[in-house]
């Protein structure tokens, strides 16, 4: 029962989400004010993970490859698909889950339980779309630029380890990350980083708006966020696959 | 004015309120006082439309607010300010931008009359210029009480909504918000309803006042009529305040 309460619960949230905003201007503002909170200010850390996993990948892949009867351009190649297909995408979404996601339930959560949000109800401001409509657009539209970073961060970090540690040089490599290139990949990850944006800032949103009690259940809720997410996430990336790459 | 006729309101099968019928006048402040846990702040929050009612209207002036449609609704509630226990200011924006946040999302003012309009309410309240910029977590309770009475006046409220305004004050903090928010009701002839369980409020500022018990309406009447009254409920509330024993034994 529980679970189908919170799934009726969330398209309800979902309908008043995206009602006519009461001052498009406003809105627009507070979109902007998240793109940069939730965006740009994860760029660091998408950038320092992806050169490192980069890096950790051609390693592997090179060690993975050892057998002079593989052609060494299959470490470049390796290192490309997994950042394509999987890492920038769905480990990146996992990781935004419990960075952006988390940070999203609790500034909502606290605004619920310091009555912040009946504030804006009594106002007259649809607080659901006011608060979570410009977060859900803002992770949306950062999310694949975030996903072009940590591929051509990640090739980098490739292309600076495995040649450093010397288990490829870089004419190899280059070679391997042009090799068997199918661009539909790209198309493919851009539309999972669009549903996994989706997922992240909405299901965050959800948990945050309906807390109850204070500051210990904000925290409760924002595990609980970035529980259900990281499954979502991997339940929607299955489908996905199932979909649109079989 | 605002009219309560026999509100109840329940939570899962837990009767919280019974049957209230209560009229709270304009230009007035109407304190709601009982114990924790009597049911003030479901009253107050019903009111605001926060709490469907099971039974019962809620009229502001001739609008039924239990009749009414979303539309409706939102639009009465643009004629509603309220001041919440915690104050309830948005942590990320700062003194002033509290204040004009109602204007920019319901006005048409321009950038300077809207200025000016923030300024007017937070001189009102006794800001002072340096404070504007801070955000609410830079200013002292009393502070943020203050600009939270800025931000509920800023549209001009026909009613005014305060709960337990005092609440983690000082006396003499609290003694400036209770006058500050009675001058207010006569100068914006707003209905003001305020939700306290301070005795020294109503010693202060309780032009009508309604106590309530175990969600049930208990006595009605004003400051003075307290000392007089003969309700037993009231009493056992009021003696529990030593001062206010004192007072009516004429000591």
């Amino acid at each position: 029962m529980g679970f189908f309460f919170h799934i009726g619960r969330y398209f309800v949230m979902l309908k008043k989400v995206f009602a006519r905003p009461e001052r498009l201007k406003m809105y627009i503002r507070q979109l902007f004010l998240e793109i940069d909170n939730l965006g740009v200010n994860s760029v660091w850390i998408v950038l320092i993970i992806s050169i490192f996993i980069g890096g950790i990948m051609t390693i592997q892949f090179a060690h993975a490859m050892e057998n002079p009867l593989y052609p060494s351009e299959l470490v470049g190649l390796g290192t490309r698909d997994t950042l394509l297909l999987e890492f920038s995408s769905t480990m990146l979404a996992l990781i935004m889950a419990g960075k952006v996601g988390s940070n999203i339930t609790s500034e909502i959560g606290t605004m619920r339980v310091t009555e912040q949000i009946d504030s804006l109800e009594i106002m007259g401001v649809n607080s659901a779309s006011y608060l979570i409509l410009p977060k859900i657009i803002a992770v949306v539209f950062i999310f694949p630029f975030l996903y072009i970073i940590s591929v051509f961060f990640g090739l980098l970090g490739g292309l600076v380890t495995g040649p450093l540690v010397g288990v490829i040089t870089i004419p190899e490599y280059i070679d391997g990350i042009q090799w068997l290139f199918y661009p539909y990949f790209i198309t493919f990850s851009i539309i999972k980083c669009l549903v996994f944006g989706f997922l992240i800032a909405s299901v965050s949103a959800y948990f945050g708006y309906y807390v109850q009690g204070g500051a210990l259940e904000v925290g409760k809720a924002s595990t609980k966020a970035v529980v259900n997410t990281n499954i979502l996430i991997l339940f929607f990336d299955l489908i996905l696959t199932r979909l649109l790459l079989t | 004015m605002i009219t309560v006729k026999n509100l109840s309101k329940s939570f899962d099968g837990n009767t919280v309120l019974k049957d209230i019928s209560i009229t709270f006048e304009q230009g007035k402040t109407n304190l709601i006082i009982g114990r924790s846990g009597s049911g003030k702040t479901v009253l107050l929050k019903s009111i605001l439309g926060l709490y469907e009612v099971d039974e019962g209207e809620i009229w502001f002036n001739d609008r039924n607010l239990v009749n009414m449609g979303e539309k409706e609704r939102k639009a009465l509630r643009r004629e509603l300010g309220m001041v919440f226990q915690g104050g309830a200011l948005f942590d990320s924006i700062n003194v002033e931008g509290n204040v004009r946040f109602p204007l920019d999302m319901f006005t048409h003012m321009s950038s300077a009359e809207k200025q000016k309009r923030v300024e007017f309410c937070l001189d009102h309240v006794n800001i002072e210029k340096q404070a504007f910029k801070l955000s609410p977590s830079e200013i002292s309770g009393g502070m943020q009480k203050r600009v939270a009475i800025a931000r509920a006046i800023a549209l001009n409220p026909k009613y005014l909504f305060c709960d337990e305004p005092n609440s983690g004050l000082d006396p003499e903090t609290a003694t400036v918000i209770d006058q500050l928010i009675q001058s207010l009701t006569k100068e914006f002839q707003m209905t003001t309803l305020i939700n306290t369980h301070d005795m020294n409020s109503v010693i202060e500022i309780g032009e009508s006042v309604l106590f309530i018990s175990k969600g049930e309406k208990e006595w009605v009447g004003t400051k003075h009529d307290i000392l007089n009254s003969n309700n037993q409920k009231l009493e056992d509330f009021i003696f529990a305040n030593k001062l206010y024993a004192q007072m009516k034994r004429g000591q």
